[in-house]
């Protein structure tokens, strides 16, 4: 349904009832999911948040050979590794949500939301590869 | 994109400013927004002034004695003036709320700014087109479902399970709510709105109904449920003092509960 204007009665693009048009194609049987995921992933990165800037602090003004040196630890790269993948995921559902929020055109929100999948995936694996290679000491 | 600026045909425009009510020694002034569908105008904001010796204390009494006094094509919804229709919600000094219970005297500084409740198509000055909001309404089903045999006498139901209504069955439909809503501002033709979906929570939590799990399906949508974003306008709108993001957290709440 779309308002053409705002002032007097509404045109609407087809003569369904106001119900019909309410329910429209029905409901999605989906979104719980994704909503149990972005509180999940938030309260890990609350959790994971201070032993991360604790490692960022480890590394401030260290040469490459001396972030190999802690990273080589393996709790820190699994902190780490952790932290890039809840927070990988906890941006992508957050952006989708702004997307769906925001834009209404069909085809550009198809698009947006399969670039922000590409985005996200792109930032975890590239964060994951500098991660592992730092810390199998290359 | 949603549309973040007003129509062209809904600017508003400079209103008309009308005499002192003469004799009068103590004025309020109210700047209410006008608009006629039948003048091909933009709306205005006409200024009135209200004599408080002569009429009551509330926002409606207020708007009463201009369409009795000065302005009879003032045009607004009202009925109980008692706070239990909801026929008058409107926007008063930049709050959802209704007339009948808002004192003139709580609204400061200076003018009562009446404005009809936001983002709905106007019909006429304050008076907005709920028909989607009412259509949403219906589509939650707010009635009773049963399968199992009709009793003799009536559906029982313990103290304590009765209990569990309070906060959501004295909802009015005034629409403050969901219009005070920046979520259903966007997406008002997709989610349901706090008021619509406070209905589904009284219905989802009454204990008589044996639909439960059909109605939270019917829930369960991106869009339909999980467009609220916790603002809370809702809770802060509400002139019955209902918390309908709680009873939507609620809802969100079943929806977890029953796929873990």
């Amino acid at each position: 349904m779309s308002f053409d204007e705002s002032h007097g009665s509404p045109k609407r693009s087809s003569m369904r009832t106001p119900l019909g048009r309410v329910r429209n194609l029905g409901a999605a049987h989906s979104g719980t999911s994704d909503f149990w995921r972005q509180r999940i992933t938030g309260v890990a990165m609350t959790l994971l948040m201070i032993p991360v800037i604790v490692i960022v602090m480890m590394l401030l003004g260290r040469n490459q050979a001396g972030a190999a040196q802690i990273l080589g630890s393996l709790p820190i790269a699994v902190i780490l590794l952790l932290f890039i993948f809840a927070s990988a995921w906890h941006m992508k559902i957050g952006m989708q949500v702004v997307i769906e929020d925001y834009i209404h055109n069909e085809k550009l929100k198809l698009i947006s939301i399969m670039l922000n999948n590409f985005f996200s995936i792109a930032v975890a694996l590239a964060s994951t590869y500098a991660i592992l290679k730092l810390s199998s000491g290359v | 994109m949603v549309e973040f600026a007003l129509p062209k045909n809904s600017k508003i425009t400079g209103g008309k400013t009308w005499p002192k009510p003469a004799g009068a020694t103590d004025v309020r002034e109210f700047r209410v927004y006008r608009w006629n569908p039948d003048d091909g105008k933009n709306p205005s904001v006409d200024t009135y002034y209200v004599d408080t010796q002569d009429c009551g204390p509330m926002v409606l009494d207020g708007l009463i004695w201009i369409k009795n006094h000065i302005d009879p094509s003032l045009t607004f919804r009202r009925s109980c003036r008692e706070g239990v229709c909801g026929s008058c919600a409107m926007n008063i000094d930049g709050q959802n709320t209704l007339a009948c219970t808002r004192s003139m005297h709580d609204v400061k500084d200076g003018a009562v700014k009446i404005n009809p409740l936001p983002h709905q198509p106007v019909v006429k000055d304050l008076v907005p087109d709920l028909t989607n909001f009412y259509a949403q309404y219906a589509s939650v089903e707010p009635w009773l479902k049963t399968t199992s045999p009709t009793p003799q006498k009536e559906w029982k139901q313990s103290h304590e399970d009765r209990e569990k209504l309070d906060g959501l069955y004295e909802c009015i439909l005034c629409a403050c709510c969901s219009t005070s809503c920046p979520s259903y501002w966007w997406n008002s033709e997709r989610y349901l709105g706090p008021a619509a979906l406070l209905q589904a929570n009284r219905w989802v939590s009454d204990s008589r109904d044996e639909a439960t799990g059909e109605r939270l399906d019917d829930l369960e949508d991106p869009f339909r449920l999980y467009r609220c974003h916790t603002i809370m306008n809702c809770a802060k709108a509400c002139p019955k003092g209902l918390n309908p993001a709680e009873a939507i957290a609620e809802l969100k709440l079943k929806m977890v509960e029953r796929q873990i």
